[in-house]
């Protein structure tokens, strides 16, 4: 047989796109498809084989108060990280893309939280956190307050496990809407200058506007990152005390390999895959109207 | 009507008679040794003019002279390091952009490219809290006025760029100050785009009796446009005139090689036995004596070609360039090289002959490249009859063209 010239293009095409399709296939869609599948099974004991129930699993999670506990906690985590990191980035830009002195040494101290590896961030906020040793406690006692159990504490905790989060990710967010600001032309400023525009209605009437599809996205990798980033949990609180600090994605893992339950693990990743899916969905069709893209 | 500015204002938008007097004072400009220094070097040199209201005033040059700069601190949107400038009877050399009551054009025409062509227009009219009512009786009438009005709800980005810079024309238009600045409006146009603006700014600025101050680098903008013309260089104003002074009287050799086009051919002249002498052409007297050293500049159209057998400087003719209407055409003299403009076609090329010119069309410029007034250089036309023994109706031209022979 032979190929015609279309085809052997065809043909070539297809063969430059195999190895991205092949590390897809097995480590994205694959895991996906059998989470996807596990989450509808109940595993069989002593070799029995695995027994279909179909959404029985999930009716199990919805019932598990802990499951709505550790749900509700990354809703608050979520509500918690996104709004403040965005704001912090946003303002952080604005400041540095300004002009002040040692502009490139002050960018470069803001990006550092993001260049630590999560882990390493959790140790140096473990150290801020300490009760008795701990930078916070000792400011706090050096102004005459008692201090604060910081992360044993179940009402503060999640509340300090998103001020770390903050930390580590406005930076990461800043350098976005830095490029983003640093390609909005000067002369629109000027523009504006001119007709006696203020500040504060300039950023409100074309910088944000300007800013949105840089929003937008950062929007998105906040909410995903919400949900996915869960290693900072692991040094500072194990998802205690009484799982306040607990995060859906901790509570898979916790569930896959400490208490070797698979099909809850699935389950819940599941129901995480949809929730995401719905929710950017949402953003991009609502968002994407207001946005203007140049 | 509330308040004063809206009355008058609105009579200098709709009509054609003449402003009240107070607005005219408003628009004066003035500025006194104006100088930008952003290193050791000054960018602006202590540049001084005075700007009547209603003048439309180029400020030309080649690129870097400063003449930008010197327009970004009238706008205030560059603070000068010396000088005062003045607008109307108000001292602006501090005073933020938003203040000095005037609106600017920019190359890139700054437009906000989320907002639609109506929210562009009243962009600044929503920063100084203009009623609603009324910004949209001022955006009807001025979308009217630069055709504009099927465009209002675009986005400026499905916009032609002639449409832009109606849109950007519009915006200054609309806030109404007596004032615009415009920093070489029409360079990101195509030429033929580019010639019918020149024509509609024009019309717009008479009709509104702005008083405007236009940058470019392009000396067609400078002649068309120009009720007067600046010519900056290296920070400093060369000449300061009307277009026909700065094409029949440059101030200097700069001056005179950055009007026309082709430029005025610049020769060198040196000492000869008879007078000045065209630099490696040493046979014919151009010039008195005192001219040596210094240049000659004839422009293009101002040269007349002769026979090899006439008199005149000898040349031989390189090339040539027809062009429609007249033919440009490539003369070497001695080791320089000019060019002359021929009405209509000619194939010359490669033909000996002779050049001459009306002493009237030489200019002299001393060795510093400054117009010399002193001297007066040698007419070259053979044993012309005076001017006042022409037959009626002969012109100069008619008079010039010896043909050569074309080789047609």
């Amino acid at each position: 047989m032979t190929l015609t010239a279309h085809g052997k293009l065809q043909l070539y095409g297809a063969l430059l796109l195999l190895p991205a399709a092949v590390l897809l296939a097995a480590f994205a869609y694959l895991p996906t498809i059998m989470t996807v599948i596990n989450s509808l099974f109940l595993p069989g004991f002593r070799g029995e084989p695995a027994e279909f129930v179909g959404v029985e699993n999930y009716q199990v999670l919805f019932d598990d108060p802990t499951f709505w506990k550790v749900a509700r906690n990354n809703l608050l985590y979520a509500l918690g990280t996104i709004p403040t990191s965005i704001a912090l980035a946003l303002g952080m830009a604005l400041f540095v893309n300004g002009k002040l002195p040692g502009r490139g040494f002050v960018r470069m101290a803001y990006f550092t939280p993001t260049i630590l590896p999560m882990i390493a961030a959790a140790n140096i906020w473990m150290f801020f956190y300490a009760p008795q040793i701990g930078l916070f406690n000792s400011l706090l006692e050096a102004l005459g307050f008692s201090g604060v159990n910081w992360l044993g504490n179940p009402s503060v905790a999640l509340g300090s496990v998103i001020v770390m989060s903050v930390w580590k990710e406005a930076g990461f967010f800043m350098i976005f809407y830095l490029a983003a600001l640093q390609s909005i032309p000067p002369e629109l400023k000027e523009a504006a200058d001119l007709e006696g525009t203020g500040r504060w209605s300039f950023f409100w009437r074309v910088t944000f506007p300007l800013l949105m599809p840089t929003t937008l996205f950062v929007l998105i990798n906040a909410l995903i990152n919400a949900v996915r980033v869960v290693d900072h949990l692991f040094i500072l609180t194990k998802g205690g005390p009484n799982n306040a600090t607990n995060l859906l994605l901790y509570y898979v893992y916790e569930n896959a390999f400490s208490f070797f339950d698979r099909t809850t693990a699935a389950t819940i990743t599941v129901v995480i895959l949809l929730v995401l899916a719905v929710v950017a969905t949402l953003k991009f069709t609502i968002l994407d109207r207001r946005t203007h893209y140049q | 009507m509330s308040c004063k500015c809206n009355t008058f204002n609105t009579s200098w938008i709709n009509n054609n008679q003449q402003p009240v007097m107070s607005v005219m004072d408003q628009s004066r400009i003035r500025l006194e040794r104006v100088t930008k220094r952003w290193d050791a070097s000054p960018a602006v040199d202590g540049i001084s003019f005075d700007v009547t209201p209603g003048q439309f005033v180029i400020l030309l040059g080649p690129s870097g002279c400063g003449k930008s700069t010197t327009l970004r601190m009238i706008a205030g949107l560059e603070e000068a390091s010396d000088g005062r400038i003045h607008i109307g009877d108000r001292d602006v050399t501090r005073l933020p952009p938003g203040d000095r009551g005037l609106s600017m054009v920019f190359q890139s025409y700054a437009l906000f490219p989320h907002l639609s062509v109506a929210d562009n227009i009243v962009f600044g009219l929503r920063s100084r809290k203009v009623p609603k009512a009324e910004q949209r009786e001022r955006l009807a009438k001025v979308a009217e006025l630069v055709d504009l009005t099927d465009h209002l709800n675009r986005k400026p980005a499905q916009l032609s760029g002639g449409q832009r810079q109606r849109v950007a024309l519009a915006r200054s238009v609309i806030s109404e100050h007596p004032i615009c600045l415009m920093d070489e409006p029409l360079s990101n146009l195509d030429a033929r785009l580019r010639s019918d603006m020149r024509r509609e700014i024009k019309a717009l600025q008479s009709r509104l009796n702005m008083t405007v101050i236009y940058v470019t680098h392009d000396q067609v903008e400078a002649m068309s446009m120009g009720d007067r013309v600046i010519l900056m260089q290296h920070g400093q104003i060369v000449q300061d005139g009307t277009p026909d002074e700065l094409y029949n009287r440059p101030a200097s050799a700069f001056a005179a090689s950055f009007i026309g086009s082709p430029a005025m051919n610049l020769l060198p002249l040196v000492a000869g036995e008879h007078g000045a002498v065209i630099d490696s052409e040493s046979d014919m007297p151009v010039a008195p004596l005192e001219a040596a050293n210094g240049q000659l500049g004839i422009r293009p159209e101002d040269i007349e070609l002769r026979p090899a057998s006439a008199s005149g400087v000898p040349a031989k003719v390189l090339s040539d360039e027809y062009l429609g209407a007249d033919t440009i055409a490539h003369l070497v003299v001695g080791r320089h090289t000019l060019r002359i403009r021929l009405r209509g076609r000619h194939a010359i090329t490669g033909q000996h002959c002779r050049i001459g010119w009306p002493a009237s069309a030489a200019h002299l410029f001393g060795a510093d490249g400054l117009r010399r007034d002193d001297l007066t250089a040698y007419s070259l036309m053979p044993t012309a009859p005076p001017e006042s023994e022409l037959p009626i109706g002969s012109s100069q031209a008619e008079l010039r063209h010896f043909p050569l022979q074309s080789q047609r």
